[in-house]
């Protein structure tokens, strides 16, 4: 077995050898960008990791007075992943992507790699996670920047406050990647005024410029679906039966990353599928973030308004009608119309443009605390929106020249080079 | 003190038992202050778009007994597993992990050997051989870097091989995830493993037999749960019912050998 995963591993990194020389040597594998977003970094590529991190689960009661609805039950407070140092250390936080919990997969690789470089670190769940809507957002209605900033600066006290009698800390730093790269850029921009962290360095990777922008960009994946973003369900099993009877042909053991390694190889799936399936995925963890807003504010979008959920009451409609909803959806129907009633006269155009690192460009331009890490081919990007970073970071950008949408997060150069910035 | 705390804990998963059971009934008598008004968008518009569907009929139950899980690993379970992490070293851990395993090569037999896979069965009896004795009982598992790759297999996805379809989904209290199917399959090898095991009897003779097997049986429950990772409710997900329902479902169904139907 050992074996076959060794020879898959060598063709991987064998196949775009000749692109090599032209890109400097940057040995991440994986050309595609939706590949790559999907495969991620292969576990040999990474670096070594810490087995053991000494770590806590935090839970945090930012908001002490809110009642929470019966079908959250379970939720008990914010949670946090906090790694700590027996000695005096720089503090990271980190934020995660759309959809991201505290314990994400690339948030938990950052988490180690930094603490093996001797900082202290605590990841937060990105604001569009329902732990987050439920517990630490202050309208439960999440996507704008400049809230979202907020409630993350209330909630990195709220740990600050939990943890400072147990560490000690020299400064403090901050990091997110995809949209918590750009609430990061806010963050530290409210903390100019605020000062409670005085940030020394922020790290943004693969961010978008504009959050409408770059979500018609994933929208549009679904329309590479045959049929369209209505037909996912269709589409998605679709897909399943190709992956089983590739499983049954292939004499495999289990579906385990040997398997998940061959049907990359095999290209099982076409581009538009690949394509699709993240488009898929996304609308999964938006489903998540519109349902647990609309039980939080009771606004009727999904749920029948004033209806209380019990612990085990069926969700299954919710979760069929969720999915089917689009970004746009959320943004005109739901997100909108609640910024309106706030600022009267406030159009749409005006909304999308403040959801924008544009609109706080002054500030990142000349600000030398800022480092930006993405990629050359990362979807999520428009070539003039790749041209903007490149201006507006200018020296401060780092530019791979493959990786995708985060793809290339967790390998080993681009992890060296977040630590190294944290560092310098 | 302990005593009382570990009295409590059970009083405690004894209502929690009770509560999530009739915590339908409960909730429901508490009618809204205010009349409810339809959603802006509801399932009648999105009525021919399967997503995910399961044959899932006693959902209720299955949601009630997936909450009973939650305060069994919360109050029980974790909370031994926890210790048992803290008092056993790492390596001491991972042999106790490799015994189980290795008793486990015995279903995984009978299972393919149900399912006439010949090679398989000999690779798992292999196996077994060779972890039972150079393996020193199962502790070690040098059967793997010899190249002979373990085949998981149980008399649910012999069920399955054989075509049975899957029954409707079911939440097993401590086991979790399940099927109809499933939890035939799983009723039957617990019925050959005790066979086997009284006619064995490894303990007859010491005089201590029924402490000593408690103990084992324990012990591999706690190593159960020790290796599975999965922690009810933990990603937070609102619907992460329905994901862990559909990917047991279609990694049982694929794994099973059974084809999906291709619409």
């Amino acid at each position: 077995m050992i074996t076959v995963k060794i020879v898959l591993i060598a063709c991987l990194v064998l196949l775009p050898m000749p692109s090599f020389a032209a890109d400097g040597g940057y040995g991440y594998p994986i050309p595609g960008t939706y590949e790559a977003t999907i495969m991620g970094t292969p576990a040999a590529l990474m670096p070594t990791l810490p087995a053991h991190v000494r770590t806590r689960q935090l839970v945090l009661d930012v908001f002490p007075d809110r009642e929470k609805p019966p079908v959250f039950f379970y939720d008990e407070g914010l949670h946090c992943t906090f790694a700590y140092q027996t000695h005096k250390a720089p503090l990271v936080f980190l934020i995660g992507g759309a959809g991201a919990s505290d314990q994400a997969d690339r948030l938990i690789t950052m988490m180690k790699a930094l603490y093996q470089a001797g900082f202290h670190v605590i990841t937060l769940p990105s604001p569009t996670h329902a732990n987050f809507i439920i517990s630490a957002s202050k309208s439960s209605i999440p996507g704008d920047l400049t809230e979202d900033a907020n409630d993350l600066y209330r909630a990195m006290e709220t740990a600050w406050n939990k943890v400072k009698g147990d560490i000690e800390v020299s400064e403090f730093e901050l990091g997110g990647y995809s949209l918590g790269a750009s609430q990061a850029a806010f963050v530290a921009k409210l903390d100019e005024d605020r000062r409670v962290f005085n940030f020394r360095k922020v790290l943004m990777i693969n961010p978008p410029v504009s959050l409408y922008g770059s979500a018609n960009r994933i929208e549009g994946l679904l329309t590479q679906i045959p049929g369209g973003a209505k037909k996912q369900g269709i589409f998605f099993n679709r897909m399943l039966s190709k992956f089983s009877q590739f499983y049954r042909y292939g004499n495999f053991v289990s579906i385990n990353e040997d398997f998940l390694y061959s049907v990359y190889l095999e290209k099982l799936f076409t581009r538009q599928e690949t394509a699709g399936l993240i488009g898929v995925s996304y609308r999964l963890g938006l489903a998540g973030m519109i349902f647990a807003s609309d039980v939080m504010t009771n606004s009727g979008y999904v749920v029948p308004k004033n209806r209380v959920l019990s612990p085990t009451d069926s969700l299954f409609d919710y979760f069929l009608v969720s999915t089917h909803l689009s970004f746009y959806d959320y943004y005109n129907e739901y997100f909108y119309p609640y910024f309106l009633k706030q600022h009267p006269g406030l159009t749409k155009q005006e909304l999308i443009e403040s959801e924008s690192l544009r609109s706080i460009e002054g500030y990142l331009r000349s600000s030398t605390k800022f480092g930006m890490m993405t990629n050359e081919n990362d979807f999520i990007l428009s070539k003039d929106d790749l041209e903007y970073l490149k201006q507006l970071f200018g020296e401060r950008a780092k530019i791979y020249p493959r990786g995708g949408h985060l793809g290339n997060l967790e390998y080993k150069d681009n992890l060296a080079y977040m630590v190294n910035f944290f560092k310098l | 003190m302990s005593f009382s705390r570990c009295n409590a804990r059970l009083t405690i998963l004894a209502m929690m038992l009770a509560l999530s059971l009739c915590g339908c009934a409960a909730t429901m008598v508490t009618s809204p202050a205010e009349a409810e008004v339809p959603a802006r968008h509801s399932i009648s518009e999105f009525r021919d778009q399967d997503f995910a569907v399961v044959a899932d009929p006693w959902e209720g139950f299955n949601r009630s007994m997936y909450r009973f899980n939650f305060y069994l690993d919360k109050y029980l379970l974790l909370p031994v597993v926890k210790s048992y992490e803290f008092v056993t070293p790492t390596f001491l851990q991972a042999r106790v992990s490799g015994f189980y395993s290795n008793l486990g090569e015995v279903r995984n037999l009978t299972n393919s050997m149900f399912q006439l896979k010949g090679k398989e069965s000999a690779t798992t009896l292999g196996r077994f051989v060779t972890n039972s004795t150079v393996g020193l009982g199962g502790l070690f598992d040098p059967a793997t870097s010899f190249g002979l790759a373990r085949h998981d297999q149980d008399f649910g996805k012999t069920l399955g091989y054989w075509g049975a379809g899957s029954g409707p989904y079911l939440i097993l209290p401590f086991f979790g995830p399940s099927s109809l199917r499933d939890t035939s399959g799983l009723a039957v090898d617990s019925g050959i493993n005790y066979a086997i095991y009284t006619a064995i009897d490894p303990f007859g003779n010491t005089g201590n037999s029924f402490a000593i097997n408690t103990g084992i049986m324990t012990l591999e429950g706690i190593d159960a749960r020790h290796r599975q990772s999965f922690r009810y409710y933990e990603s937070g997900y609102p619907f992460e019912y329905y994901m862990v329902r559909f990917i047991y479902h279609e990694k049982r169904e694929i794994e099973s050998g059974r084809p999906l139907p291709v619409e």
